[in-house]
């Protein structure tokens, strides 16, 4: 009797194994509890060429509008950019855009990166942001402007965001946004602890946020979070800080001076507010961080201009919020520095077949007041296009979520005008990593902060050493 | 591979071993042509075998003897990667903590899906069947899903963890801080995997013959004494197979802090774990060389430690 019912159900279990043979062989790739051939992931790419949709012959996002044209691959991640690509594609007749979105920031460079090493599989087009141009410039896989006209719409740019793109007497991006710095804050919060004009200077800032504290609001004045990475820069650059002295020119020398007083200046500044219980410490760009962003746990939110946008996109808001933009608190109010965080371009990639009609693309793309009304008002990008960001459309412009307040004329504009440009290193991703450990080591109490950034110099010395530079 | 050690490993008592070929009596012609009839049936997957792991490993080794920097280009260097990363702190540190990770976890993994596979293959009810289901379900669910799935459950902000330590007036701990990132990765993979280790133990168990049992009471053995006098031992190839499963797996730890660290930046850094930073070396770096070597020299770790484990197991496994 038992034998039997035992044997039964011992082909049950067969079919039951079966079946968690059959998982096990289809998940093995994304378990990572597999076989040791698990390790070779890194240079197979499997991750990168997984979702990679965007590269070669594979399917657009978009509609093409004439069939028959020449097609140029795009991988950008602007919001609502889908409307810009029809746009184009309905008022070019010989060239059509293919756009794809390969993911934000990282998510494409890491993809982009694996197709250079490939030699094939990127875009004709990418967009980049100019904080990592150096690093691909340095591999070669952008393609020189000069040789495709760029110097036609050379007028349409200020002269310092052009210097931002240009390297080695080449052009190898074309500006589409920047991220000049401000500074939005609650006025409902502000008012209720008693704060009758946003903060000028960090000292301001700093006397604003105790007073909030001691008013027993619920919020802190702002979040300096560790891994901040191109938004730490900027703070430190406002203070003076240059980083790196890198001429393309010379590929092979650097000078890095992450040590310097500026830098310093800012650190210990927000570490003290850090240990008085002033400001938050999240993570930049988690779920918790963006709700914490609009439920009114900050009361400030330090932004670059595409930072609105940012902010009346994310869920969870206080239906109360009143929502105003000042400009960026300034370490001497008679000298007021600005500074720049994010910003892109679109350039041309080596490995694409057709430059002259990539390099259209590029030029043209972001090139009409068409266009850039659908990525000021759905897209909230900041414009470095001169025809409009010099309009009275654009100065005039009311912004909803802050009340009908204009945003431009008050903050932006003037940040943008003031800002100097700011040379990155070409191992950015490097540093901005060791740049997030070494605060977070500080935060925890493991060092000083000052000594976060010796260590912090110390380290991206020792890295650009051993990948062959001069360092000075 | 997996596949087949899986069925094995399942039901070992109910394969006869078979008797070895006796090739010598044999004549030549026909066996050589059975042998390449034989390549022949093999020949499809000796294809994919070959262009998708043997070439890509010949490349990634090839790869791994030459340097690129970003300033002097590409130059054969021999073996100096290789010196370079069993000296390089970062991937010690990450060597380090995958191997505590898996002294620690592959205990605790064990000792969860033995238990309650021996419960539940002395249960016979609906319940059983149901909870055996419920208890391998996590397994089911795909590793990033479950990893992203924990990072929500770990905030502070949006995870019931508040709530549930706030009931007895307590804080609650950070799950993902440096001190508890730890214990919260255990308690992720352990989930996850738990309940397929589960499986495999239940199905040994499962091929037992129950005549021994029978025996064993009337011999007057109680129902643990059956359970670890007899059960456990008998199915001890299975247990060795889970283990190798899980060291193997754990020393490649590469997804969970993938995932969760884009919640934890702080506490998980680009080498947390030597296949992490592989990763970040090869695409955020672009060291695509050196990340090769250091894939190598992971793959070096774990054969050691396989191989070590097997010979050290040797007699219980069945493997040798």
């Amino acid at each position: 009797m038992r034998s039997i019912r035992g044997q039964r159900r011992r082909r049950w279990l067969a079919a039951g194994i079966g079946a968690a043979v059959a998982v096990t062989g289809l998940t093995a790739c994304s378990g990572g509890g597999g076989t040791t051939e698990g390790a070779e992931g890194a240079e197979g790419g499997e991750t990168a060429e997984g979702d990679a949709s965007g590269g070669g012959e594979a399917g657009c996002t978009n509609q093409i509008k004439v069939p028959d044209a020449e097609q140029v691959t795009v991988w950008a991640w602007y919001p609502a950019f889908e409307s810009v690509v029809d746009l184009f594609n309905e008022s070019h007749e010989d060239i059509q855009i293919c756009w794809s979105n390969a993911g934000q920031g990282n998510d494409e460079y890491t993809k982009f990166s694996t197709t250079i090493e490939a030699g094939s599989g990127a875009p004709d087009v990418i967009m980049l942001e100019t904080e990592v141009l150096p690093s691909f410039i340095i591999r070669d896989a952008l393609v020189d402007l000069n040789e495709y006209g760029a110097d036609e719409v050379k007028d349409n740019y200020s002269e310092g965001v052009w210097e931002d793109h240009s390297a080695q007497g080449g052009v190898y991006a074309i500006p589409v946004d920047g991220g000049p710095m401000g500074m939005l804050y609650r006025e409902d919060l502000f008012q209720a602890a008693g704060i009758t004009a946003p903060p000028t200077t960090w000292d301001e800032f700093a006397a604003a946020a105790q007073q909030l504290k001691d008013s027993g609001s619920e919020a802190v004045m702002a979040d300096f979070p560790t891994n901040g990475r191109a938004f730490l820069q900027a703070l430190f650059a406002q203070a003076g800080s240059e980083p790196y002295v890198f001429d393309p020119d010379n590929p092979t020398e650097v000078e890095i001076n992450l040590d310097d007083e500026g830098t310093k200046k800012v650190v210990d500044y927000w570490f003290d507010l850090v240990d008085k219980g002033l400001v938050g410490t999240d993570d930049a760009f988690t779920t918790d961080y963006n709700t914490k962003l609009v439920d009114g746990s900050y009361a400030t939110y330090l932004a670059a201009a595409w930072g609105p946008g940012y902010l009346s996109g994310l869920e969870g808001a206080d239906p109360d919020a009143v929502w105003r933009a000042a400009p960026l608190p300034q370490w001497d109010a008679a000298d007021p520095v600005q500074v720049n965080w994010g910003g892109s371009a679109f350039a041309v990639t080596s490995q694409s077949d057709n430059p002259e009609a990539a390099a259209v693309v590029a030029k043209e793309i972001f090139g009409t007041e068409e266009a850039w009304k659908i990525g000021i008002e759905e897209g909230a990008l900041f414009p470095l296009w001169l025809p409009i960001l010099e309009s009275d459309y654009f100065r005039d412009l009311e912004y909803p979520f802050f009340g009908g307040q204009k945003i431009n004329q008050d903050v932006f504009m003037e940040a943008a005008a003031g800002y100097e440009g700011f040379t990155f290193s070409p191992f950015q991703n490097f540093a901005y990593d060791k740049l997030t450990e070494q605060m977070f080591a500080a935060l925890q109490g493991e060092k000083e902060p000052e000594q976060a950034v010796d260590d912090l110099h110390q380290q991206v010395v020792d890295y650009a050493t051993s990948q062959g530079f001069t360092v000075n | 591979m997996s596949q087949t050690l899986s069925v094995e490993g399942a039901a070992p008592p109910a394969r006869p071993t078979t008797p070895a070929p006796r090739r010598r009596n044999a004549p030549g012609g026909v066996a050589r042509a059975r042998q390449r009839f034989g390549w022949l049936f093999v020949a499809p997957f000796l294809v994919v075998f070959v262009t998708f792991l043997i070439v890509p490993l010949v490349y990634a080794f090839w790869m791994s003897l030459h340097t690129k920097t970003l300033a002097l280009g590409e130059r054969f260097t021999g073996f100096d990667n290789y010196a370079q990363a069993f000296s390089d702190p970062q991937f010690l540190q990450g060597v380090g903590f995958v191997i505590r990770f898996s002294l620690v976890l592959i205990p605790v993994q064990m000792l969860v899906s033995l238990a309650v596979a021996l419960v539940l293959d002395a249960l016979t009810d609906r319940l059983a069947k149901f909870a055996r289901l419920m208890i391998f379900v996590p397994y089911a669910i795909p590793v990033v899903i479950g990893a992203m799935m924990w990072g929500f459950l770990y905030s502070p902000r949006f995870g019931p963890m508040a709530d549930i330590f706030g009931l007895v007036g307590l804080d609650a701990p950070v799950m993902l801080s440096p001190d508890n990132v730890f214990a919260g990765l255990l308690n992720v993979v352990t989930w996850q995997w738990a309940g397929y280790y589960m499986i495999i133990i239940y199905a040994a168990l499962r091929g037992i013959d129950p005549s021994i049992y029978e025996a064993a009471r009337i011999d007057g053995a109680t129902n643990t004494q059956i359970a670890l006098r007899i059960k456990v031992p008998m199915i001890s190839s299975a247990l060795v197979l889970i283990l190798v499963f899980a060291l193997i797996g754990t020393l490649q730890f590469f997804t969970e802090p993938q995932i969760l660290r884009s919640v934890a930046a702080g506490s998980i850094d680009a080498a947390f774990t030597p296949n992490l930073y592989a990763f970040t070396l090869a695409f955020s770096y672009s060291q695509f060389n050196y990340a090769s070597a250091i894939s190598f020299a992971l793959g070096v770790v774990v054969f050691a430690g396989s191989y070590l484990f097997l010979f050290l197991t040797r007699k219980k496994s069945g493997l040798s």
